[in-house]
């Protein structure tokens, strides 16, 4: 059972798909401009990672390896295209800022990596919960770069107003960075600065390093 | 024509803007040699499916593309996403197989980064922006080889600095991943910028 | 023999580089894949064109709201929508024997028989070509205008920018400017769809006395009637509406009708 567990907490911190195995970046950073939007792609993303894994784990032993890559395209294409669908049905507001981010969740590689590397060698049971813990490990970071660029870039979280802005008479203003491109890379790159202070093994060793000249040998 | 040239190089760079490709743009960015290999393999993909994607989807896929077989009220455009993914794919593989054939020395160079276009975000997002962006033939030519250009040069720039960054006596946490974030972004400043110069 | 269970048995237990399970995996991932993505379009297609028809409409209902004093004007006059006519852009006279309905201007734009190219002096929205005819919505009480609302449209930053514009009755004062369709940057340009931005339109007047389009989005605080605060950070944005409107109202635009209403009324 413990075992089982690890499957689901594994990718929360130790193994994040985001900060540890630069999984799944791509399509991420442009929907967290707001924590809206974050949330519907987090859950976008879980809800594809964890149909496809559990789909190809099914019927794993029947693909073929030469047409293995084009099969596990196929099936994360259909879903995507079955949540988009849905999205756009039901939370129609949130799918038109999300634009064309939910549909390139196809070539987003961590659904694809945990397919290839996961689900394909595993039964369906631990292939789901490892794909619920890497979407949730992915949530997890998606949402706290969302709140920190709603909150400093607008003073509001999920529209609600919690800093009041200059502009409304209040004595916030608004960091209009937090809402560029950029900021996204400054805020992952100190999470990732913070995590690995606090988990020192993700540290990655430099491949070179600095000798001081003259130094004793 | 050129300011979307230019904008597709620059300030609306598809890497730094859009965060398209950005896994294999951070894990291919360590050597100069190979960032210059993948960026021009980019320019070629992108290049051809971009406009061939927007053929397909213009002429097969849009509601009202069969009118002509009397059929006006056919809409397959929620088929575009996986067209295009087969499209590129399929491109990847001729690609692959005719540079094989006939100019072996490229394709040795190219060899192992095309299968890695083919899940690469750029690509299929060049495609994806060009539909929602309703961009006509010869917007989609200028915007294909422009995006792929802006790509290629964000990972070419970027694996020169981070050849750089290896010499320089960076803190425990950030030595890796979270120094070429942070690269990233003050590259992505500097891109943006670009598009306050007028045309 | 032809024991369809029994097939199904004995192509599952083909080895994996067989040439006829390849092919047989191949097919049959494809066709579930396309069974099941083709009817869950097909199922929620008529859910989301409610979604986006009910959008257009709340915007025409939230420009209404936005006009102090429109909604009791139309209780009294018992409608409740404006009328809408189609306009032939050139001549500026109403178009009849044609559904205004039916008639779809972007679709138009792009088809060579219904649309004209703009010339590129002229093309300062950018829009390339545009419809011959344009649906106007229009409010009148007793054969005199009240309000007019036009469609406009033109390149943004990075998307195109789709609104109505309200003109009161003397065609030159707004009366609302509302941003109907934009695909630009969030939280900046995309600033223009807010209603914060969109209250700073009333008021404003189009064009000064001799007629010509001088109205503008400024970079900061505007001064005067004919200029509205700009978006900081989205210079291009506010850019791109200035010129969507100078396109619209100006000959090649919604001039000429714009005129006709000014010397013959409706």
């Amino acid at each position: 059972m413990t075992k089982k567990l690890t499957y689901l907490t594994g990718p929360l911190i130790d193994q994040n798909p985001i900060t540890l195995q630069i999984l799944g970046i791509c399509s991420a950073l442009a929907v967290t401009t707001s924590l809206a939007t974050a949330l519907v792609m987090s859950a976008a993303l879980t809800a594809v990672l964890c149909l496809s894994s559990a789909t190809i784990s099914l019927i794993r032993h029947h693909i073929p390896n030469v047409i293995r890559l084009i099969v596990q395209i196929v099936i994360i294409a259909s879903m995507v295209v079955v949540i988009d669908e849905i999205l756009k049905a039901y939370a129609f507001g949130i799918s038109r800022q999300l634009s064309v981010f939910v549909g390139l969740i196809v070539t987003n590689c961590l659904v694809m990596g945990r397919a290839e590397a996961f689900a394909m060698r595993n039964p369906v049971g631990p292939s789901v919960l490892d794909a619920l813990g890497n979407g949730l490990g992915y949530s997890l970071i998606l949402v706290l770069i969302g709140t920190i660029r709603e909150l400093f870039g607008t003073g509001a979280i999920l529209g609600v107003t919690v800093f009041v802005p200059v502009s409304e008479e209040g004595w916030f203003e608004p960091l209009g960075l937090m809402q560029l491109a950029p900021s996204a890379f400054f805020i992952i790159g100190a999470l990732i600065w913070a995590i690995r202070s606090r988990w020192s093994q993700q540290v990655e060793t430099p491949k070179l390093s600095l000798v001081k000249i003259g130094a004793k040998r | 024509m050129t300011e979307l040239l230019v904008a597709s190089i620059f300030h609306q760079n598809i890497a730094l803007t859009s965060f398209l490709g950005i896994c294999t743009f951070l894990a291919v960015s360590e050597r100069l040699e190979t960032a210059f290999g993948l960026g021009l393999a980019i320019i070629v993909v992108q290049s051809i499916t971009v406009p061939v994607n927007n053929l397909i989807f213009n002429s097969i896929l849009l509601e009202g593309a069969w009118s002509w077989a009397g059929l006006p009220d056919v809409d397959l455009s929620y088929l575009k996403l996986i067209t295009f993914i087969g499209v590129i794919a399929a491109m990847v593989q001729i690609l692959e197989l005719f540079l094989d054939r006939f100019v072996p020395r490229l394709y040795r160079a190219l060899g192992i980064f095309l299968p890695l276009i083919t899940v690469n975000c750029a690509v299929l997002g060049g495609s994806l922006f060009m539909v929602e962006r309703q961009y006509d033939f010869a917007e989609a030519v200028v915007f294909g080889f422009g995006s792929g250009a802006g790509w290629a040069l964000a990972i070419v720039a970027f694996a020169a600095i981070r050849e750089r960054l290896r010499y320089s006596d960076i803190p425990q946490g950030l030595q890796g991943l979270g120094s070429a974030f942070l690269v990233t972004g003050l590259m992505s400043i500097g891109f943006t910028a670009l598009g306050r110069i007028g045309l | 023999m032809l024991n369809p269970v029994t097939i199904w048995r004995g192509f599952l237990a083909r080895p994996n580089d067989d040439r006829v399970k390849v092919f047989g995996v191949a097919i049959l991932v494809a066709l579930i894949s396309s069974i099941l993505v083709s009817i869950t379009s097909v199922t929620l297609k008529p859910l989301q064109e409610a979604h986006l028809a009910a959008e257009r409409e709340a915007r025409m209902a939230r420009m209404i709201d936005a006009l102090p004093g429109m909604r009791s004007v139309m209780e009294e006059l018992g409608v409740d929508a404006l009328e809408t006519r189609l306009v032939d852009l050139s001549s500026g006279t109403f178009v009849s024997g044609r559904d205004p309905a039916e008639f779809n201007m972007q679709t138009a734009a792009s088809d060579p028989e219904q649309s004209v190219a703009i010339p590129s002096e002229l093309d300062v929205a950018r829009l390339g070509r545009r419809a011959n005819l344009a649906p106007v919505y229009l409010l009148e009480r007793d054969g005199d205008l009240l309000l007019v609302v036009l469609p406009v449209s033109g390149s943004g930053y990075q998307s195109t920018l789709r609104a109505m514009l309200a003109l009161e009755a003397d065609l030159r004062t707004v009366a609302a400017l509302t941003i109907t369709e934009q695909g630009e940057t969030p939280g900046l340009g995309a600033r223009v769809e807010t209603p914060e931005w969109q209250a700073l339109w009333p008021g404003k007047e189009v064009a000064d006395e001799t007629g010509q389009i001088v109205i503008s989005v400024v970079r900061g605080q505007g001064t005067g009637p004919h200029e509205v605060d700009g978006i900081s950070g989205a210079t291009l944005t506010s850019n791109g509406v200035s010129n969507m409107l100078r396109y619209w109202l100006g000959d090649h635009g919604f001039g000429p009708f714009l005129e006709r209403l000014r010397q013959e009324g409706l």
